[in-house]
């Protein structure tokens, strides 16, 4: 657990790159690597990580947990509780190499677990709800121990170093996934914590960010009055429980949640026809409070999507291509070019535009 | 009259060398202070005439006049102060309840003071109101928990329709002042001004004159425990209605409005006798309970078809926030808070200075427990109680207001000097006074110019406030208390505030 309110906010500039192939082919971590590795000067070695998504075909359906034990007190306490609620198909430590940068680590754990069936129908949720019931539970009441990803068929890797450093710890090469998301920071009021690196995910929402969110403290209310707990002190946390908030409990479409986090102008909407000025402006009249204001680039990564937004007044860089099948999405041009010399589109997507790349099928291989 | 032993509070003092004798001072004096002796060609002064005001020194074409507060001290002590002495002296003459008019003045803390805000450096730019759009718009009334949108080829379509709402150019609205407690010109002023700027402005229990009803989308209309004035076509013509349950002046009484202010046309407002005294009950006679609010809540939204958000108005007092919680689930739109610096036209000096809590407690716990218990939604907080600038405004948002009533300050923006004497009806501004003589002094027009530049300059303000803190949008401020800091707060003060010590 981690309870620290000088630290209720972090500040920090960064560096984003992501990719997705709608045809849900599936590709090593080489290039990401490549891409964020362009983007060293961007961060500054106090946290990097990924997203990989389709990682865990063996296990697709099985929540997969990750987690950062600060010692084996920590560790045995949280998997009583694991034990209590999941079934656990397996565990294991996740798979690492001696890399350049990379300091002493905490125990890095995986779970495939499934939550069991009675306890879920006693406390009346979804698998979902629960999912994220107990992930908050761990993150708050336990001393020491940490989950930083809980999706399925999908898995953060995150740690203090730089990007390129994180990728190579983790042996991301090894990996295989049809969309990739990844993060360098540069944060400055905070030290380094492995869990504060991006992406922050709960259950398949993956979120990086470039950014500081000035609203940060009515989001984090917001959000505080459905259920979610704000554990990891940093704005792009709660973009993360915004999305889901948004997306899976209200049932809003991707465009909608992003028009509710960036939303047009009230000089703008008065002169829309009449449905949209009333769509508008009823979404800011409800949503109001889960409006992301301040500079922000964020890449959202989900099972079968990947979108990418920046704010209301493009406080950010954010660029994004497109070669085939395949949606790029940088902070800078040169980060995708580099890994994809001559895309077949490129363009600076406007303020609060997302760029949306859907996943058409699972690849089987 | 019998011998008073009270001195005069004030001393006038009178330049002869710069004195013209054009007794501006005698005519514009309601209280008779200054006299002209045509034999010897003098002004003349009774100080203890004086009340404070400064009209007369305002308009001496020489500057011949100083008001100063009488210099004369009882006998040093800290316990019998010569406030306590005198009040004790007033009594001891007249046998009654010592009254007074306008806010608390007792030095209890202000918590806007003792709170500072925040701005954009390096990692986070400031934002240029001058150059990029800075957003106030506000929404006042019940909100859903979530929207219904569906997606049909493609096109999105939404399928939630709201409760209705009042749409505010920015987060503060005109307080409650009762035609009768004022006059018809300031009512005016108060009506035409939030009009044109596009806010709101309160009727308070005084009734609509019927010379406003053209300005009824931008009125709220109270329905307070004397149920003075209303009837079918003010609830009719009203953009909001707004049960008064109590007011921060005087909590847990009714309202004051003493006969010598109950003119023909406030009579035939309030639909009361000419020259009675308007005392409203204390509590409402058919609210003695949360379910009994609930009844009435929905009278009132059943008579106007649910066209009108129904806001519940209370005195700010140690269980705000549980009430408030109740109010909601009775199904109050709006929550108007009045806090202990609220200002009123008639009150027991008394209670106005020892019943309540200051608004910025109550708005922290308020805006929390409905937070709490995940009904923050479903009604807006309108907090109202001695708001002085901008920066107060900006401050009570951040706590968690929606947006802020203000009543002193628009009083002053007309020309109220705060000299207290509401209650008399002799008020020399023109402004708490239904004698035609006096009331002629404040022009209409020239009174809604002062109103919408002090809105106008707030807004400015605002906006410059929120663009240093990085904020376009004023909902991104609403009950984000990062943005505020305490400066001398004791640690409980800062927990039910919500916010961090500064250097944090």
């Amino acid at each position: 657990m981690i309870n620290d309110i000088y630290r209720e906010k972090e500040i920090s500039g960064c560096g984003l790159s992501a990719y997705m192939d709608e045809s849900g082919r599936r590709t090593s971590g080489d290039d990401i690597i490549q891409s964020i590795a362009l983007l060293h000067d961007r961060s500054n070695g106090l946290g990097g990580g990924f997203a990989a998504y389709g990682i865990y075909p063996e296990f697709p359906d099985s929540y997969a947990f990750h987690l950062f034990y600060d010692d084996g007190a920590s560790q045995v306490t949280c998997e009583e509780l694991i034990h209590a609620s999941f079934h656990i198909r397996e565990s294991g430590p996740i798979a690492t190499r001696k890399a350049f940068g990379i300091g002493p680590s905490p125990i890095i754990w995986r779970y495939f677990v499934d939550p069991k069936e009675e306890i879920l129908e006693r406390a009346g949720l979804s698998a979902d709800d629960f999912v994220v019931r107990e992930v908050m539970k761990i993150n708050k009441t336990i001393e020491g121990a940490f989950v930083f990803s809980s999706g399925k068929n999908m898995g953060a890797f995150k740690a203090v170093g730089f990007p390129e450093d994180v990728g190579d710890f983790y042996r991301l090469d090894e990996y295989r996934a049809y969309m990739w998301v990844a993060h360098g920071r540069f944060p400055t009021n905070t030290p380094g914590w492995w869990g504060g690196a991006h992406p922050f995910t709960i259950l398949d929402w993956a979120i990086v960010h470039n950014g500081e969110i000035s609203s940060y403290g009515i989001n984090k209310r917001y959000v505080e009055m459905f259920g979610y707990h704000c554990t990891m002190m940093t704005d792009t946390e709660v973009m993360a429980y915004l999305f889901d908030l948004l997306l899976r409990k209200h049932g809003l479409p991707i465009e909608t949640a992003c028009a509710i986090l960036a939303p047009p102008f009230w000089d703008l909407i008065a002169h829309m026809p009449e449905e949209e000025k009333n769509y508008y402006t009823t979404l800011r009249m409800v949503y109001g409070s889960a409006m992301a204001n301040g500079p922000f680039a964020i890449v959202l990564g989900s099972r079968d999507m990947m979108v990418a937004l920046n704010d209301r007044v493009k406080l950010r860089p954010l660029v994004a291509a497109r070669k085939g099948s395949i949606v790029y999405v940088s902070s800078e041009e040169s980060g995708i070019r580099e890994i994809c010399p001559r895309p077949d589109t490129v363009w600076m997507p406007r303020t609060g535009e997302p760029v949306i790349a859907r996943l058409q099928q699972e690849a089987a291989s | 009259m019998r011998f008073s032993y009270l001195e005069p509070e004030f001393l006038v003092e009178r330049n002869l060398e710069r004195c013209i004798r054009c007794q501006v001072c005698v005519r514009q004096c309601a209280f008779e202070a200054h006299r002209y002796d045509a034999a010897s060609d003098v002004v003349t002064v009774d100080s203890s005439r004086c009340v404070g005001c400064l009209r007369c020194v305002t308009m001496c074409p020489t500057d011949a006049l100083i008001v100063r507060q009488n210099p004369t001290t009882f006998k040093e002590n800290a316990n019998w102060t010569g406030r306590v002495i005198k009040n004790i002296y007033k009594q001891a003459e007249t046998g009654g309840v010592l009254l007074t008019g306008m806010g608390n003045d007792r030095p209890y803390p202000i918590y806007w003071d003792h709170m500072v805000l925040n701005a954009s450096q390096v990692t986070n730019p400031s934002i240029d109101p001058l150059r990029e759009p800075m957003e106030l718009k506000t929404y006042l009334g019940r909100k859903p928990e979530r929207l219904d949108v569906s997606v049909k080829d493609g096109k999105i379509s939404l399928n939630t329709k709201l409760a209705p709402q009042l749409e505010l150019r920015m987060p503060v609205v005109f307080s409650a002042l009762s035609y009768g407690a004022i006059s018809f010109n300031a009512s005016k002023a108060l009506a035409s001004a939030a009009y044109e700027f596009g806010t709101y402005y309160n009727t308070g229990e005084g009734g609509l004159h019927r010379d406003l009803y053209r300005y009824g989308e931008r009125t709220i209309v109270q329905c307070a425990s004397g149920r003075f004035g209303v009837h079918k076509d003010y609830l009719q013509a009203a953009a909001a209605i707004e049960i008064k349950i109590g007011q921060g002046a005087k909590p847990g009484i009714g309202g004051h409005l003493p006969g010598e202010k109950v003119s023909r046309e406030v009579s035939r407002t309030r639909m009361i006798p000419e020259g009675s005294d308007a005392l409203s009950p204390a509590p409402h006679h058919d609210i003695y309970s949360i379910e009994d609010l609930r009844q009435l809540i929905y009278a009132l939204k059943e008579a106007t078809r649910y066209e009108k958000p129904v806001s519940v108005k209370i005195a700010a007092v140690h269980n705000s926030a549980a009430i408030a919680s109740g109010m909601v689930r009775a199904g109050a739109d709006i929550i108007a808070l009045d806090g202990i610096r609220g200002g009123t036209g008639a009150a027991p000096t008394t209670i106005r200075d020892n019943v309540g809590i200051p608004i910025e407690l109550a708005i922290a716990s308020v805006d929390q427990r409905l937070r709490e218990e995940g009904i923050r939604h479903q009604a807006s907080i309108l907090a109202a109680g001695g708001f002085r600038s901008s920066s107060d405004v900006i401050k009570a948002i951040a706590l968690g207001a929606d947006a802020v009533y203000i009543g002193t300050s628009a009083l002053v923006a007309m020309g109220c000097h705060l000299c207290q004497i509401c209650y008399t009806g002799k008020c020399n501004w023109g402004i708490a006074t239904q004698d035609p003589y006096l009331e002629k002094r404040l022009n209409p027009e020239i009174a809604k110019e002062r109103l919408m530049n002090l809105l106008r300059a707030w807004e400015h303000e605002i906006k410059e406030m929120l663009g240093g803190m990085g904020i376009n949008a004023i909902e991104s401020l609403r009950g984000n208390r990062l943005h505020l800091r305490g400066v001398g707060l004791t640690d409980s003060e800062l927990e039910i505030l919500g916010i961090l010590p500064a250097g944090r």
